[in-house]
């Protein structure tokens, strides 16, 4: 299956979530891929507040799976309350992970508003949890994982790799 | 080698000692501290993790500050906690240790936080729980109390980031310290390449060179040019015998005065585990001082102890 160019999909994305930022609005990156689009967003979307979260805390399988090996420091540097809050992710897929987010940004305050913008919905959705703005659509099934990269001169590309289910 | 701490797979199912961990488990703690150091300071200072479980803290040694710290880290990681203080209750009946454990577990419990006087009483402990139960050290004897050695060297990468370039000076009580055990550990698993201890012969256990340190009698030398100084509480309570003339003398050789750590690195920090001795290992004037980075060890002992915990409860 060809997949789309991720660079190419960045500046669909940058175009979709234009029209809904204020100068009110925070982004927030998810660590890794959400935070990666995120450095990139900024520059195109203007001067906003920003933040990144990781999730690693608030996941619903660390009862079967355990603490994830590598955790990174969540930071939201400005106050939640009252906030529009963007949330940025690479790929949307069952909304655990989402979940998750919100439930930690709670933790720091209660925003106005939470949005969800992310570069592929790859469909799959388990909760009543969906985004927003999304830049493409790209329907697979349970045994695919699709993955954002960056090399080393900070381009993205997909990844498409069959995961045992 | 077997090694009671780790599970079949090489993970973490209890937290008995430093020694014998390999490198990588202790930065996984350390990396995961740092995620947590940054909840505290939430509107909302706590976590899910550890919601619907139970830690049990059982203080068959008095202490203030570790089970505080130990039970805030517990409460921040959503868990149930219950403090037992059993050197007034059932042990002074004649319950066994191992009978409390089990009464404990009957009770379900999944963690258990132990301080004990008798070195090697979590490892006992570990040894008899169920298997879905974890165990962490809170000090047993002169052993080992590995969550302070491990705040310790948070404390220190907090700092001092480049662990390979440090030289790090331990003065005072090492012979009745299991903090300096957990310490010296800590430090030489993750690479520190100079550690040094600083007492007098009568405090020093025999063979402490072979632990990796090099051994100082004068804190003149012993603390020249060091980035970190890792004072020892001396052990009043531990001491028997005639192993010092007194404290005033104590004081006038191995006390931490400003005079002294101005021959460390001018940069360097200093440190304590608490509870501190003014006047006796530490003057106040350093101890309040601007490299005096005391209080801030308790308070990334919080986030040290979540991100033992929280592994701990994922190793399951």
């Amino acid at each position: 299956m060809t997949l789309p160019d991720a660079e190419e999909l960045l500046l669909k994305l940058a175009d979709g979530i234009k029209p809904i930022v204020t100068p009110y609005t925070a982004l927030v990156g998810i660590h890794s891929g959400g935070v990666w689009l995120m450095e990139r967003l900024l520059p195109m979307l203007g001067d906003l507040e920003h933040g990144t979260l990781d999730v690693s805390f608030y996941r619903d399988d660390f009862g079967s799976r355990g603490l994830h090996a590598e955790t990174r420091p969540s930071q939201i540097p400005f106050e939640v309350n009252d906030r529009h809050i963007l949330l940025i992710d690479d790929v949307f897929y069952t909304g655990r992970t989402i979940r998750a987010a919100m439930n930690e940004l709670f933790d720091y305050g209660r925003p106005a508003s939470i949005s969800l913008a992310v570069l592929v919905n790859r469909g799959g959705r388990e909760l009543p949890i969906a985004p927003q703005v999304c830049a493409a659509d790209i329907p697979l099934p349970d045994d695919q994982n699709l993955q954002l990269e960056r090399d080393e001169n900070g381009r993205f590309s997909l990844k498409l790799e069959r995961v045992d289910v | 080698m077997f090694n009671p701490q780790l599970d079949r797979d090489g993970k973490l199912k209890h937290l008995l000692s430093i020694e014998g961990l390999p490198k990588a488990i202790l930065n996984q703690i350390l990396d995961t501290a740092d995620s947590f150091a940054g909840v505290g300071e939430r509107e909302v200072k706590k976590v899910p993790l550890l919601r619907g479980k139970t830690v049990c803290n059982i203080f068959f040694e008095n202490s203030t500050r570790t089970r505080t710290t130990f039970e805030i880290a517990a409460k921040r990681l959503s868990a149930d906690v219950i403090n037992l203080n059993v050197g007034t209750s059932s042990q002074s009946k004649g319950e066994t240790i191992l009978d409390t454990v089990e009464n404990l577990t009957a009770m379900h419990a999944d963690m258990f936080v132990v301080r004990h006087a008798e070195s090697g009483a979590a490892h006992l402990i570990a040894r008899h729980v169920q298997p879905h139960v974890h165990v962490i050290n809170a000090g047993d004897g002169r052993h080992a109390h590995p969550t302070q050695g491990l705040l310790d060297v948070y404390t220190i990468r907090r700092y001092k980031p480049d662990m390979h370039n440090l030289k790090v000076a331990l003065v005072g009580d090492v012979l009745h310290s299991r903090v300096a055990r957990s310490e010296i550990h800590a430090l030489t698993t993750l690479g520190v390449p100079e550690v040094r201890v600083i007492a007098p012969k009568t405090l020093l256990p025999g063979f402490v060179e072979r632990l990796g340190v090099q051994v100082y009698h004068d804190m003149r030398q012993g603390l020249k040019d060091v980035d970190v100084v890792m004072m020892l509480r001396l052990q009043n309570e531990r001491m028997s015998g005639a192993l010092l003339p007194s404290a005033q003398e104590y004081f006038k050789c191995f006390g931490l005065t400003p005079e002294k750590l101005a021959l460390a690195k001018p940069d360097a920090i200093v440190m304590h585990p608490g509870p501190m001795n003014r006047g006796v290992e530490i003057d106040s004037a350093v101890a309040d001082g601007h490299q005096s980075v005391i209080l801030p060890q308790v308070t990334y002992g919080i986030a040290v102890r979540m991100a033992v915990m929280s592994i701990l409860a994922g190793n399951s």
